[in-house]
């Protein structure tokens, strides 16, 4: 059995930041993935960040990664990382986690805390075919393309216009695929503005309050039908037929939570986050006293806000193991909380502070 | 792998797949859910949708707004149904392996 101080969950920007504020302050860290690199979707980001410059504003998300990366090679020693390995279990008893390591090994860590940051899975939209090879979530599709080099397809039907459906649209048509439309069944585009331009200026028609009805084709896809919904959501109007041979979905993300239902977490159901959630404090930690979450895990927001709940989760950590004394915790913890208070700010963040003030408590009765 | 496309199931028109590890249809969830099998639990127990390898993380959502549609609760009011460790398949064999010997002896995984 392997022992550990904090185990991190997730080698995203939530769970690498995590692991870096915890290992600065001299916690022994191990960091587990079940992807083969480190870096959550941050290395598939080749679009440039916003938000405000202590956030990274300004630079491309797979470099951030980079940073993110370098400053844990720096604490060399104190960092163990484990790629191509999933918590699987965990153990109410006594805390143990069970990891599956290239799918052939399974073994127990059992660490005095845990940081949470599995980030979240991408939702998928019941329609007939859509079991069909190349239909894809908009997560595959920049996996394809941003890391492995591979374009899909020809013709791409993007569906949903909130930030990764018109990110993705733009560096589908960055590497010479045509796509055909964007179709959003809100009545308004909820990505930002920037974004959206970008692909109207290359000519790609957003369809607005319309959705995909069924994917064509017998062995793959070769079309799709769209149509109109009306004011109550029910479709309207006549089916159009769309030539395309990759439907990508982009229609939302649910935080991936499995292991804080696992380990008997107050849970909540909060729509602003996007699903269930884990009740947490002002330091990200949950009901059970030995575990933290952060980013999408803790409910559905940017990158950004994920480096910085991973900062408060990984110090909040190393403080209760003794490694950060209580004014230089009160200090960081202020510092941070402010920085994420900017982050949310104004009318963009304003589902967020609500969502967030619904499963936050003042704090736990522990310690 | 040339027989793949070909074998593949056929499913009445119109009918929809929500569950792809374990092919479950949408008619199939509508059909248990209208005898009142209403939560995600007994779903899973009478049509194996969810525990395959991506372990609901596909299907969860969309049969749980299914559910909310035929009976009108809300989401929170139907609840999530359990979650049981593993959170993907794991071998029963490597189960019993477990923890016999350190997989990592030996070898050098820092970072």
């Amino acid at each position: 059995m392997r022992e550990t101080e904090l185990l991190v969950v997730g080698g995203g920007p939530a769970g690498l930041s995590a692991a870096v504020e915890a290992a600065s302050h001299g916690c022994e860290v191990m960091v587990v993935d079940s992807d083969l690199a480190l870096g959550g979707q941050l290395i598939k980001q080749t679009h440039k960040f916003f938000g405000s410059e202590s956030e990274r504003a300004g630079t491309r998300g797979f470099k951030i990664a980079e940073i993110l990366l370098d400053e844990l090679g720096q604490l060399k020693g104190k960092v163990e990382v484990l790629t191509n390995t999933t918590a699987e279990s965990y153990y109410r008893g006594d805390g143990v986690v069970g990891c599956m390591t290239d799918e052939d090994n399974y073994w127990f860590v059992k660490p005095k805390k845990i940081v949470n940051a599995t980030g979240a899975s991408e939702k998928i939209l019941p329609f007939p075919n859509n079991d069909l090879p190349g239909v894809y979530g908009a997560g595959a599709i920049q996996t394809l393309m941003n890391v492995y080099g591979v374009v899909p397809g020809k013709k791409v039907l993007m569906v949903g216009a909130g930030n990764i459906g018109l990110v993705v649209s733009y560096q589908l048509l960055q590497a010479g695929v045509d796509v055909v439309g964007i179709v959003e069944f809100l009545p308004n585009i909820s990505g930002y503005w920037v974004h959206a331009a970008k692909v109207r200026r290359l000519g790609v028609p957003v369809l607005l309050k319309h959705t995909i009805t069924r994917a064509i084709g017998e062995n793959k896809v070769e079309g799709a039908y769209i149509q109109a919904v009306d004011d109550n959501n029910q479709l309207m109007g006549e089916p159009q037929k769309i030539d395309c041979d990759i439907i990508c979905m982009s229609v939302g993300l649910s935080p991936t939570v499995d292991l804080l239902w696992q380990a008997g977490c107050k849970m909540m159901y909060v729509p602003e986050l996007c699903g269930y959630v884990a009740r947490r404090d002002n330091q990200m930690r949950t009901s059970n006293a030995d575990i933290w979450a952060a980013g999408d895990a803790h409910g559905i927001e940017e990158a950004s806000a994920a480096m910085v709940e991973g900062r408060i989760a990984g110090l909040g950590a190393a403080h209760s193991l003794d490694h950060v004394d209580r004014v230089q915790f009160g200090e960081r913890l202020g510092m941070f909380w402010q920085r994420l208070d900017n982050l949310r700010a104004g009318a963009t963040g304003e589902k967020i502070r609500c969502g967030v003030g619904k499963c936050t408590c003042q704090a736990w009765e522990v310690d | 792998m040339a027989g793949i496309c070909s074998e593949k199931r056929q499913y009445e028109e119109g009918d929809i797949v929500v569950c792809r590890c374990k092919e479950v249809t949408l008619k199939e969830i509508r059909k248990w859910i209208s005898r009142g099998y209403d939560t995600f639990d007994e779903l899973k127990r009478l049509t194996g949708v969810g525990m395959g390898p991506c372990q609901g993380r596909g299907c969860r959502d969309i049969v749980m707004k299914e559910i909310a549609r035929m009976t009108g609760k809300t989401l929170e009011e139907i609840g999530t149904g359990t979650y049981r460790p593993p959170v993907k398949p794991v071998k029963l064999g490597m189960l019993t392996e477990a923890n016999k010997e350190d997989p990592w002896k030996g070898k050098v995984v820092s970072h």
